[in-house]
């Protein structure tokens, strides 16, 4: 026999041969676009000088503007807590569209049970509920919430696994129904004054704890757990993963089942941030957060991205964002702009995506 | 029935329609025997395996894997019943590498936690590069992506995944038909492994010296019958090309194939 068919060639782990990860271009493609905005900054004749993230006015001990950035990691953290479970979604080669509505309906349901009774002696305006509801311990809201998304993603992985509809379409009816449930909830009307408990979940940078801690989390069970393997598997080849033996319908009930979960605990940190609930929370949440995911390479065909992708790509959106505000363009461009970032970003993954199939 | 028999078909028949594409099929394999299933396109040899493994419903016969009668509803059925397919579409994980995908659906854990049980990957890595070098498969890095590799270098990945896991019976649908001549040989060393580790293997092929180079047994297919059932030994690839084109039928076959 040929000398070519013995042995095993190089077969190694040879670490030169490994695949540059992704994620280190968006990185970098995050300090692009910070350093664009600092040219801005510096070469706009109107903008004075001025730093988008560095402290040139010392009003800070660090070097950092420290107020800008809090500002950033702050605005993204509660869309980037949904963006999570999109990127799980996303990458079994689904779609959620329900999430900002989940977020709404959550949101009104959650705030009616961490109501307070008195609210500066007088008894609660906007009380939903009588007496038995208020005042009750944190853990209630909290497990009342989670269990909306429970039940809101259960019937998305449902629609999906078992009638073989298009996640787009199961997911629309959601994000219209739930929508429906934040209006009917209290007929429209906002609900307010949650206990002080309550208030703490969203308080200051609470929201960042919340997303690093859920983003750690989900990064590592993506990575290391046999949920992460299949989710990835379902969405590279789905036949594959049936013929592999993996309860595809199963797996996918779940997958939908956390992403309900995650939109409603941002509901949650967001209600408390906000300390009221109103039934038009979260609307377009769910685009922003596709974009999140998007931007940070997660691949709208299914199979590849991850959650650190995911956590950079909200960076970049918050960056882009504030960004826009800093060189004090209207919020109308900043929408225009927010579009055509998305499309760029899936237009840059399928060239990256045909370049790599020329490759091979 | 002997305990020696790991498949026997009985009147295994399929009708599409009006089309009989599987007429009467009675076929046995012993355990530890390589037969190798050969015809001319559209013979019958691709629907008998689709019968076999489930992925398609027998329109009448019976099945009996090893020691009793089975009518599989899938070929998730089949696999758990122990036979292994690898099918001319190649069932693979486009995005996960090598080790992913031997193991997909039957994962080592570290720590079992239902969904979340912790995948062993340098378990399945070190499983995964014993596998690949007692089967001589050349790739050059494991860790490498599906997607990456050559056609041969998937197909090679497709039968390593087949062959890492000791199957009561291993079915192969054309394994080389696409493949160039350093593949074809890997492809055959894993089937060389399966015959040393006694593992029956059912194997379609339309290359004559591979047939010849691999198997005990020759089953002949002319238009969704079996034509003839010979011994290596007692023939050669003239004599199989008779058999396909019609020009010779065994006399056992003389009443019923056309």
């Amino acid at each position: 026999m040929a000398d070519s068919t013995q042995g095993t060639g190089g077969l190694t782990f040879d670490k030169s041969k490994r695949k540059w990860p992704n994620e280190i271009n968006i990185f970098m493609a995050l300090i692009l676009i910070i350093v664009i905005f600092e040219a801005l900054g510096q070469l706009l004749p109107y903008m004075n000088n001025q730093s988008l993230l560095f402290d040139t006015r010392d009003r800070f001990d660090s070097i950092f503007n420290e107020a800008r950035l809090r500002i950033i990691i702050l605005q993204v953290s509660i869309i980037g807590i949904i963006a999570l479970g999109v990127t799980q979604v996303i990458i079994s080669q689904g779609i959620d569209l329900s999430s900002g509505s989940i977020v709404g309906a959550t949101a009104m349901i959650t705030m009616s049970f961490a109501q307070t009774e008195l609210v500066n002696g007088n008894p609660n305006p906007k009380a939903i509920f009588g007496p038995w509801a208020m005042d009750l311990p944190l853990l209630v809201p909290v497990l009342v919430g989670l269990f909306c998304g429970f039940i809101a993603g259960m019937i998305n992985g449902f629609l999906i696994a078992y009638t073989r509809i298009p996640p787009f379409i199961a997911t629309l009816g959601m994000m219209v129904s739930a929508r429906g449930v934040a209006k009917w909830w209290s007929r429209g009307k906002p609900v307010s004054f949650p206990t002080e408990d309550y208030a703490w979940i969203g308080s200051g940078m609470m929201p960042v704890v919340w997303f690093v801690i859920l983003a750690i989390l989900f990064h590592l069970i993506m990575k290391y757990t046999v949920y992460g393997k299949h989710t990835y598997a379902i969405g590279s080849n789905e036949d594959a993963a049936r013929m592999s033996g993996i309860n595809v319908a199963r797996h996918k009930v779940l997958i939908y089942t956390i992403a309900g979960m995650l939109a409603a605990f941002a509901a949650i940190i967001l209600s408390s941030k906000n300390l009221t609930a109103q039934t038009g929370m979260g609307i377009m949440y769910e685009l922003d957060a596709i974009a999140m995911a998007v931007i940070g390479g997660v691949s709208l065909t299914g199979g590849r991205g991850s959650i650190i992708g995911t956590v950079l790509g909200a960076l970049i959106f918050g960056v882009i964002i504030s960004g826009f505000t800093f060189l004090k363009l209207d919020a109308f461009y900043q929408e225009m702009v927010k579009g055509a970032i998305i499309v760029a970003a899936v237009v840059l993954d399928q060239w990256r995506q045909q370049r790599a199939a020329m490759k091979s | 029935m002997s305990d020696d028999i790991i498949l026997e078909t009985r009147g295994l028949t399929k009708h599409y329609g009006g089309v009989h594409a599987l007429e009467d099929a009675d076929f046995v394999l012993q355990r530890g025997e390589h037969v190798a299933v050969v015809g001319d396109n559209g013979a019958g040899k691709s629907t008998f395996v689709r019968q076999i493994t489930g992925v398609e419903q027998k329109t009448r016969g019976t099945v009996i894997f090893d020691g009793r009668e089975v009518d599989f509803k899938g070929p998730l059925e089949a696999r758990e019943a122990g036979i292994e397919t690898v099918f001319q579409t190649l069932a693979l994980a486009d995005d996960l590498d090598v080790p992913d995908n031997i193991f997909l659906g039957r994962e080592l854990f570290k720590v079992k936690l239902g969904p979340f049980s912790i995948l062993d990957y340098k378990a399945m890595r070190q499983a995964t590069l014993d596998g690949l070098q007692k089967t001589a498969v050349k790739i050059p890095n494991i860790r490498n992506t599906i997607r990456n590799m050559s056609g041969g270098q998937r197909q090679c990945v497709a039968i390593a995944r087949t062959a890492s896991f000791h199957s009561k019976l291993t079915i192969m649908d054309e394994p080389t038909a696409a493949l160039g001549v350093q593949e074809t040989a890997q492809v055959e060393n894993i089937i060389r492994t399966l015959k040393a580790a006694g593992e029956p293997l059912i194997l379609i092929s339309h290359n004559m010296r591979q047939v010849f180079d691999l198997v005990d047994r020759i089953i002949v297919f002319r238009r969704g019958r079996i034509c003839a059932n010979l011994k290596k030994q007692e023939t050669d690839p003239q004599d199989i090309v008779a058999y396909i084109t019609g020009a010779k039928t065994g006399p056992e076959y003389m009443e019923t194939a056309v």
